[in-house]
């Protein structure tokens, strides 16, 4: 669906050469929800901008659904354009428009007949729950809002693709977690290939399939976000990562747990997939003759199944804890003891 | 009663100049939005890394903008005394000042029209152009509407300075309130005319700024 070829951008300044996109290659399948992650500076920007022609590349090429981005322009790259569109960090609608017009507006592009143009729009702004505000100017919106009026019109001509340039980092926790659903809705009803670039691990856990984290303009690790939450290999990755896993793993957490917990011993269970939906804790208590606390837990959907730890307190003979530990084992979840009382 | 209070004031007269400044701002000020628009938006799409990013039709289009805008308005009235021969037919009347008028004034506001562009947000030029917008519809529907309350203010304050701009002309006989002002009021020493022809010229700008801000707020919907 999206191929990317060694593709690399250099901004030439004159003075200075930057290269913001070092030899990227990457293939992203119909359907797929792609993240990139990178903080600012890592090129991500540049590559999503690669994607739709508003940047020409220096090196590589970019194919959409078979069509060499970078080959064309002029009106073939405009038609281009309106089949991969774009919704942005600060929404960038019309002021002067209400929200029915700021949604008809690729449509006026597109030169879509007036009638049609009304119809089309008041789908989308049921699409995207906005019905009652049609006549509103984004002045008048939150900031949900006006990202669901750029959804709709990024919706307007039946994109194949759909670009996010940090459509969630200017948005409260809560509207951004509206804004991801919405996203996954529209990823399942209509089938659209999604390519989003943020720098919030929340977001990639939440929606994406894969991801890619960028640095330094190159991608440093591709993988199923599942997989990369629990093996990431580079060092950002691991900073990424603990964004939305934090805190048990710290020194200070488990010297303070086993202050807490003087008793027994302390284990660190690692669920990934579909063990996180298992009964595994009661088979657990039922069979072995331990006492179990739950002494801390984190767990965290992604689109492709669960992953989390749990810190549990195990109380019982060395002999019994050791078989308990053996049971986990069996049943593919990772222990790692994490000191004795 | 206005007959004693303003003896010298012949209201026939002072109607028909009245009505001449008004023709003369009004004319002035339609060809000098027009012509400043176009100017501004060739200023604007023509700097470094916008969509028509030209060095020499912006350096050329800036120096024009910047040599007529600093020419004082009454030489230049005295410069453009052959160009507005050939094109008038005459040096008096009304229309003998619009050459001058239009000419001082639309560099004037090419510069307040660029200043609109400027304001607004790259990040919706970039969204239009992600559309696969040309840059013609850019123009007309992203540059002009989004400045629309930018751009009617300016040409506000330009018609003002246009009133103003006409009365100078006026001491050189473009006829309106200023000829009358100068030659009836102020070379015979009748200050009663001078005064009235003060006011009307007031009254005129008043108007225009009244209708300029309401048409401003109406267009702005930030």
């Amino acid at each position: 669906m999206i191929e990317l070829k060694g593709l690399t951008k250099i901004f030439d300044t004159g003075k200075a050469r930057l290269t913001a996109v070092d030899h990227v290659d990457l293939t992203v399948p119909a359907g797929e929800i792609f993240g990139i992650i990178g903080y600012s500076g890592a090129g991500k920007s540049t590559l999503i901008r690669l994607l739709n022609g508003l940047e020409k590349p220096s090196e590589g090429s970019v194919e959409i659904n078979g069509q060499n981005i970078t080959a064309i322009s002029g009106p073939k790259l405009r038609k281009a354009r309106q089949k991969v569109s774009m919704i942005f960090q600060h929404f960038n609608l019309l002021w002067s428009r209400t929200v029915r017009e700021n949604i008809e507006f690729p449509l006026e592009i597109a030169g879509v007949g007036k009638e049609e143009r009304r119809k089309r729009s008041a789908e989308l702004i049921e699409l995207v729950g906005l019905e009652g505000r049609e006549n509103a100017y984004p002045a008048q919106l939150s900031g949900g809002q006006k990202q669901r009026v750029g959804i709709a019109r990024a919706l307007a001509n039946d994109p194949e693709v759909l670009l996010c340039d940090e459509a969630t980092s200017a948005l409260d926790p809560q509207t951004t977690d509206a804004i991801l659903d919405l996203l996954i809705d529209i990823n399942k009803r209509l089938g659209l290939t999604i390519v989003l670039i943020t720098h919030e691990m929340h977001v990639i856990r939440k929606i994406c399939h894969r991801v890619a984290v960028m640095e330094g303009g190159r991608v440093v690790e591709l993988g199923e976000v599942l997989h990369v939450f629990q093996h990431p290999k580079e060092n950002i990755t691991k900073r990424f990562v603990a964004q939305v896993t934090e805190t048990e793993d710290s020194a200070e957490t488990v010297r303070h747990l086993r202050e807490q917990y003087p008793e027994g011993q302390l284990v660190k269970l690692i669920f990934v997939g579909d063990q996180a939906e298992q009964p595994i804790l009661t088979q657990l208590i039922r069979e072995y003759k331990v006492e179990v606390n739950i002494v801390h837990g984190n767990i965290s959907h992604t689109q492709r199944g669960a992953y989390g730890t749990l810190i549990l307190q195990l109380k019982g003979t060395a002999d019994e804890i050791a078989k308990a530990l053996a049971f986990l084992g069996a049943h593919d979840v990772q222990t790692e003891v994490m000191g004795n009382a | 009663m206005l007959k004693n209070l303003f003896p010298n004031v012949d209201w026939q007269a002072m109607w028909e100049a009245t009505l001449e400044t008004i023709y003369m701002t009004a004319v002035s000020t339609l060809f000098t939005f027009i012509i400043g628009l176009v100017l501004g938006v060739i200023l604007f799409l023509t700097a470094p890394n916008q969509l028509w990013a030209n060095k020499v039709v912006n350096w050329l289009s800036g120096a024009f903008v910047n040599i007529f805008r600093s020419i004082p308005f009454i030489i230049l009235i005295i410069l453009l005394i052959p160009f507005t021969k050939f094109l008038i037919g005459s040096i008096r009347g009304p229309n003998a000042a619009l050459p001058a008028l239009i000419i001082g004034a639309a560099p004037f506001y090419a510069r307040m029209v660029l200043i609109a562009l400027k304001e607004i947000d790259k990040g919706v030029i970039e969204a239009a152009r992600s559309m696969g917008a040309t840059t013609w519809t850019i123009i007309r529907k992203v540059l002009l509407p989004e400045s629309k309350p930018a751009l009617i203010s300016g040409i506000t304050v330009t018609a003002i300075a246009l009133v103003g701009y006409t009365a100078m002309a006026g001491i050189i006989g473009a006829g309106g309130l200023g000829t009358l002002a100068f030659l009836d009021g102020f070379q015979r020493s009748r200050e009663d005319v001078t005064l009235v022809s003060t006011i009307l010229i007031l009254v005129i700008v008043f108007a225009v700024q009244f209708v300029g801000d309401f048409l401003t707020g109406r267009a702005d919907k930030r």
